[in-house]
C-alpha cells in the first residue's frame, strides 16, 4: 500500500515542486497517474522510491516510512517495488537474460532461483526468444519489456513506472499498457505516470491528476473526473 | 545476505581487466612507490644494525695518570664506570697495548724497537649510545687521573648521520608515497566506478545493499595492492641482493657489512603485502566513498 499525507516538497533551489499531496494507492489497485509536465509526476515517484525527502508530510510506501528509514532499509524498500522509465534505463554490455539475472543477483537471489524464475518472467513479456540478444538489437518496445520483466523478476509488491510509452509508437504503447495490465491482474499493484489522454481512455482505470503541485482531480477515467 | 567471495572476487578481477592499461599503470607506481619506499627503509635498516655493531665495538681510550700507583687507577676505573652512557670499562695494561701494537703493525723494525715504556696504562671504555659519545668523552677527559683521551669521533658522527638521515627520509618518503599510491589506485578504481555506473544505478534501483555494491570495487583494489606488492617485493630482492654484492666486492667498502636478505625477507615480505593491501584497499574505499549515500 502507498500512502501520502499532506505532502510537500521544496528542491533545495526553492522550487516548490508539491503542495500539499494526499493520496492513498491500495494493494492490487491500478492507478494513472496524469498532470501537465512539471506538475510534480516525477517527484512523487521519486519520493515513494527514496531518492528523495519530502519537506514535510508523511509518506509510507509497501510498510516503510520513508520519513523515518534508515539507510539500511532503503534497500529493501526498494527490493519491495519495481521502477521502470521512459528510457528503459537497461545495461548494453548485457544480453537481455543476464540483465535480469544481474538484477537477481544484486539482491543476493541464488543461481538455482535465477534459472527457474527469468524464463517464466520473459515468457510474461513475450521474449522467450530474445533471452539471448543484446538491447541494441532490440526495438524500443521489446527494450521497454526487458525493462518490465526486470522490474518484475525480484518479485515486487508494487510496479512504478515513469512514462514508460514516452519513447514508442501508439500501437507500442498500447501493448506496453496492456501488458502492465495483465501484470496488475496476476495481483501487483501498477501506478503508472504518462502523458498519453487518449491511451489512458482506453482503460477503464482510476485516474489521480496533478497541476502544480496539487491533486486537481481522483476518479475513474481520464475524462470522466 | 552472505558474503558471495566468489562473485565480488569475479566482478573484481573483470574490472582489473575492463581497464588493462590503467590497472598496469597504477600497478607500476604502485611498485615504483613500494620499491622507493622499501629501499630507504632498508638502508636505514642496515646503517641501525651497522651502528649497533660499531656501538659495540666503539672505544674511547682513557690513559690513566704516570704517577698513580696501582690502587688509584683502580679507583679511575670505579669512578669511570659510575659516568653516565657508560657500558663497560676494560683495563688495559702497557704490556697488553704493546702486544696489541704489535699485532696490528706490519713495520718489523717498529716492532724490534718497541717497548712497554712506550705505552701508557689506560682504559677502554664502551659506550651505550653512540649519539652522545662526545659528551662521555669530554666527561671520561674531566675525571680524575685521567690524562688524555683519544676517540674516533669521526666515523661514528658519519654513521649516524647516514642512520638519522636515512630513517627520517624513509619515514617522510613513506608517508608521501602512500598518499600518492592511494591516490593512483583510488584514481583508477573512480574511473571503474565510473564505467560500471549503469550497473550501480540499476543495483541501486533493484534494491542491491551498498556493501554489495562496493565489495568488488575493494576487491579490485585488494588486488591492485597486492600484486604491486608482490611485484615490488621481487624487484626489492634483485636490488638489494645486487646491490650488497657490489659493496661486498668493492675494496674501499669492506667495512660496510650489510644484512643478507634471507635473514630478513620474512619481515620485509610481510611490510610490502601489508603497505600493498593498505594501499590498495585504502584507494578503492577513497573512490567509493561517493557511494556511501543511497
Ligand atoms: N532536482 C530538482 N531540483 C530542483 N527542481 C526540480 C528538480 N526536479 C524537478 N524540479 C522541479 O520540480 C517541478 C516538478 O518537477 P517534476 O519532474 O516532478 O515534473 P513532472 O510532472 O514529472 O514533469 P514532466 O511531465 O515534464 O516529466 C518542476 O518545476 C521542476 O522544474
Ligand atoms: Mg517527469
Amino acid at each position: 500500500m502507498i500512502r501520502l499525507k499532506d505532502v510537500e516538497k521544496e528542491y533545495e533551489n526553492g522550487t516548490y515542486a508539491l503542495r500539499g499531496i494526499s493520496l492513498t494507492i491500495e494493494d492490487g489497485e491500478f492507478v494513472f497517474l496524469v498532470g501537465p509536465s512539471g506538475s510534480g509526476k516525477s517527484t512523487i515517484i521519486k519520493l515513494l522510491t527514496g531518492e528523495i525527502l519530502p519537506t514535510a508530510g508523511r509518506v509510507v510506501v509497501n510498510g516503510f516510512s520513508l520519513t523515518k528509514i534508515s539507510d539500511r532499509q532503503i534497500p529493501l524498500l526498494r527490493r519491495s517495488i519495481g521502477v521502470i522509465f521512459q528510457d528503459f534505463r537497461l545495461i548494453e554490455k548485457k544480453t537481455v537474460y543476464e540483465n535480469l539475472s544481474f538484477a537477481m543477483r544484486a539482491v543476493g537471489a541464488s543461481p538455482r532461483t535465477i534459472r527457474s524464475r527469468i524464463p517464466y518472467v520473459l515468457e510474461l513479456v513475450g521474449l522467450e526468444e530474445k533471452a539471448d540478444q543484446y538491447p541494441h538489437e532490440l526495438s524500443g518496445g521489446e527494450q521497454q519489456r526487458v525493462a518490465i520483466a526486470r522490474a518484475l523478476v525480484n518479485n515486487p509488491y508494487t510496479i512504478i513506472a515513469d512514462e514508460p510509452t514516452g519513447n514508442l509508437d501508439p500501437a507500442r504503447s498500447l501493448e506496453i499498457m496492456r501488458l502492465l495490465n495483465r501484470i496488475n491482474e496476476l495481483g501487483t499493484t501498477v501506478v503508472i505516470v504518462t502523458h498519453e489522454r487518449d491511451l489512458v481512455n482506453r482503460f477503464h482505470k482510476r485516474v489521480v491528476l496533478l497541476e502544480a503541485g496539487q491533486i486537481t482531480g481522483d476518479g475513474i477515467g481520464y475524462d470522466a473526473r | 545476505m552472505r558474503h558471495d567471495f566468489g562473485y565480488f572476487m569475479r566482478e573484481g578481477v573483470g574490472n582489473l581487466f575492463s581497464h588493462g592499461f590503467m590497472s598496469f599503470a597504477a600497478i607500476g607506481i604502485t611498485v615504483a612507490c613500494l620499491l622507493i619506499m622499501g629501499t630507504f627503509s632498508l638502508v636505514a635498516y642496515n646503517a641501525e644494525k651497522l651502528l649497533e655493531t660499531l656501538q659495540s665495538e666503539y672505544e674511547i681510550l682513557a690513559f690513566v695518570d704516570e704517577g698513580y700507583n696501582d690502587a688509584q687507577t683502580k679507583a679511575v676505573g670505579e669512578a669511570l664506570k659510575k659516568l653516565p652512557n657508560v657500558k663497560a670499562v676494560e683495563f688495559i695494561t702497557r704490556e697488553e697495548a704493546m702486544e696489541a701494537f704489535e699485532e696490528r703493525t706490519l713495520d718489523d723494525y717498529m716492532r724490534a724497537h718497541i717497548e712497554p715504556d712506550m705505552f701508557r696504562d689506560r682504559y677502554a671504555v664502551y659506550v651505550n649510545d653512540l649519539n652522545t659519545v662526545n659528551q662521555t668523552a669530554k666527561a671520561v677527559h674531566d675525571a680524575d687521573g685521567v690524562d688524555d683521551v683519544r676517540v674516533d669521533e669521526d666515523i661514528a658522527g658519519g654513521f649516524i648521520l647516514v642512520r638519522n638521515v636515512a630513517g627520517a627520509v624513509s619515514l617522510t618518503l613513506i608517508a608521501i608515497l602512500l598518499v600518492v599510491s592511494v591516490f593512483i589506485i583510488s584514481n583508477t578504481i573512480r574511473l571503474t566506478t565510473f564505467d560500471r555506473r549503469d550497473e550501480i544505478a540499476v543495483m541501486k534501483m533493484v534494491g542491491a545493499t551498498n556493501w554489495f555494491i562496493r565489495w568488488p570495487f575493494v576487491y579490485e583494489g585488494f588486488l591492485l595492492g597486492l600484486l604491486s606488492s608482490v611485484i615490488a617485493f621481487g624487484l626489492q630482492w634483485l636490488v638489494y641482493a645486487t646491490v650488497a654484492k657490489s659493496i661486498a666486492a668493492a675494496d674501499t667498502l669492506q667495512f660496510l657489512r650489510t644484512v643478507p636478505f634471507a635473514e630478513i625477507w620474512r619481515p620485509v615480505a610481510l611490510s610490502f603485502g601489508a603497505a600493498g593491501v593498505v594501499i590498495g584497499v585504502g584507494g578503492s574505499l577513497t573512490a567509493i566513498r561517493k557511494f556511501l549515500q543511497v
